[in-house]
């Protein structure tokens, strides 16, 4: 539908983006405060940022982080994919169901449930089989479950738009069924796949309390160290960390959002093109 | 049963069905197992439910005694209660604030839905925790609200927001907020203006249109967006324990404190199936919806 809103509809609108934004704006620009004290504006600066280099605990568990989103995310977009394709192409198979409420349900599921019961499992498993032990390996896992579903998700409703007869054409030239996807299907999916890679990236960064459960004594993500230092309250040091994280993560969804409006465009086009040339 | 799945398919359907089925479902069988075990000094901390005596016998070890807790003990019931209202009343704020920005999106022009669309997302997939902590330099007593209402002169003392109820309500409305406006919009894109036209041809003002066309045909959209909001912010365990007081006790955070600070697993595992059964209703008709959406 499009139509003139009426002036009530665009206040609202505009008025929730404003307050969807003003909490980060003021936090970005507090992290240049000079003032160690958090209400009192001292000068432009950028002390905060060079003292986080220097803190080792934050790097350390920075780098963790890293490690395990890129494990996760990559992971997460496997399983998903073929769920998805699962899901989208084989109307019938025993199990559909179940496969479609477990792709489904991570996505309410309240995340302290999912952390207890992950990390019962994990501690049950290492009493059976003596495996996996609380790190690296359940922190991954966790993540792998929640990520799934969102590329589960993302890559569905795409691949569910994607034309058919291409695929089949494909097939009526000689390939292949498996072939004809590789060629034809998986290259129109591509900017799904991409972009929801990096949409697992951005929660498997920002994720407290799954990894609070699964993560065991040992091992300390970011988000659960800021956590430790955001219960004492508010800290220009945290300040300057969260709008870097901030504006990282940001740039993460911006490229992702583009990738899939472009895909999107370039679809319209080719199919007006083909449609042309028909 | 369909038989002419070629064995290929299986390479595809199997992966992520037995991974989820083993990292996602089986833990609640765990949960509800280790739910009956008693705590104890031991590493890990629970007794055992299910298991071979020395004898080779299969022996049932069932305490009741942490669903007694639960019933006993009031906290938990007024834990339970606090969190549905609260998950409540914020869904309704959200669906009164969220539908007219959905359907101001709805109405826009189709190059600007795309942006809006995506500028209302990014803060969603920005760093959750770190929003809440963003959200507690605006409220808290000397924040950047009182500073400025004080400087206006609307203000003499500050606004006590910070470790109250109210606090806890803006925390979960400024989160959820765009879980509400994205199922609303897309119901409301896919609606047909001609309905609308029909409807004031035939006499209606947009008003009564609204109210007879509009609003009736978003209703799965309503409920969509009102189950993402209602069923996590149940749950929510972050703005409670950041931004709520001492009194604003959130199941979540009951849920964290028996574990992390009582180490009683087994309570903490209790309480976890307890609310996963509360849940079950909100969760079916989600699912219900989600089908019944798919399919169309």
């Amino acid at each position: 539908m499009e139509r003139r809103s009426s002036a009530f509809l665009q206040t609202v609108l505009y008025t929730g983006i404003a307050l969807l934004y003003l909490p980060i704006l003021t936090l970005i620009a507090y992290s240049f405060n000079s003032s160690p004290l958090v209400n009192v504006w001292g000068s432009f600066s950028t002390v905060w940022y060079t003292q986080l280099l220097h803190n080792r605990q934050l790097l350390e568990s920075a780098l963790l982080s890293l490690e395990v989103a890129v494990a996760a995310s990559t992971g997460a977009v496997v399983l998903g994919t073929l769920a998805s394709i699962a899901l989208v192409r084989f109307a019938r198979f025993p199990g559909r169901l179940l496969l479609t409420g477990m792709v489904n349900a991570p996505l309410v599921m309240p995340e302290i449930i999912t952390g207890i019961t992950q990390l019962l499992l994990f501690v049950s498993m290492v009493q059976v089989i003596g495996w996996p032990h609380r790190g690296f390996t359940t922190i991954v896992i966790s993540h792998v479950t929640f990520c799934t579903a969102y590329v589960t998700v993302t890559v569905q409703s795409r691949l569910a738009a994607a034309d058919r007869s291409l695929e089949e054409a494909a097939m009526d030239l000689g390939a292949s069924p498996a072939r004809a996807f590789w060629d034809v299907t998986l290259p129109i999916i591509m900017p799904a796949i991409v972009s929801s890679w990096l949409l697992s990236f951005t929660l498997s960064l920002d994720d407290l309390v799954i990894s609070s459960f699964v993560a065991g004594p040992g091992a300390s993500t970011l988000p659960m160290i800021i956590y430790s230092k955001v219960k004492l309250g508010v800290s220009p040091e945290v300040n300057a960390l969260a709008s870097l994280i901030v504006c990282a993560v940001g740039a993460c969804v911006l490229v992702a959002g583009y990738l899939m409006v472009r895909g999107d465009r370039r679809r319209a086009l080719e199919t007006q093109l083909a449609a042309r040339h028909a | 049963m369909n038989l002419n799945l070629r064995p290929g398919r299986w390479l595809i359907i199997l992966p992520p069905l037995i991974f989820l089925l083993a990292f996602f479902l089986i833990p609640f069988a765990f949960a509800f197992k280790i739910s009956f075990a008693q705590a104890i000094p031991h590493v890990p901390p629970f007794s055992e439910v299910l298991y071979f005596t020395p004898q080779h016998r299969l022996r049932l070890d069932v305490h009741l005694d942490n669903y007694r807790y639960l019933l006993t003990d009031e906290v938990y019931g007024l834990a339970y209660l606090y969190s549905l209202r609260t998950a409540f009343f914020s869904t309704v704020i959200c669906l009164l604030v969220g539908y007219p920005m959905a359907y101001a999106i709805a109405r826009a022009p189709k190059s600007a839905q795309n942006l809006l669309l995506l500028v209302i997302m990014l803060p969603f997939w920005t760093s959750f925790l770190l929003r809440v902590y963003a959200l507690e330099g605006i409220i808290r007593d000397n924040g950047f609200l009182n500073t400025v209402l004080m400087h206006l002169g609307l203000l003499h003392e500050p606004l006590h927001i910070m470790h109250t109820g109210v606090a806890v309500y803006i925390g979960i409305i400024y989160s959820y907020l765009p879980f509400m406006v994205l199922p609303l919009f897309a119901t409301l894109e896919k609606l047909d203006p001609t309905l609308l036209e029909a409807a004031a041809d035939l006499g209606s003002t947009p008003s009564r249109a609204f109210l007879d066309v509009t609003l009736p045909l978003s209703i799965p959209g309503v409920i969509a967006g009102a189950m993402l909001v209602f069923i996590p912010a149940v749950g929510e365990f972050v703005i409670p324990s950041l931004l709520g007081g001492p009194n604003n006790l959130m199941i979540g955070r009951v849920l964290w404190d028996e574990f992390f600070g009582n180490h009683d697993w087994p309570v903490a595992a209790a309480v976890a199936i307890a609310f996963l059964l509360l849940l079950a209703g909100p969760i079916a008709i989600y699912q219900y919806y989600n089908v019944k959406q798919i399919e169309s």
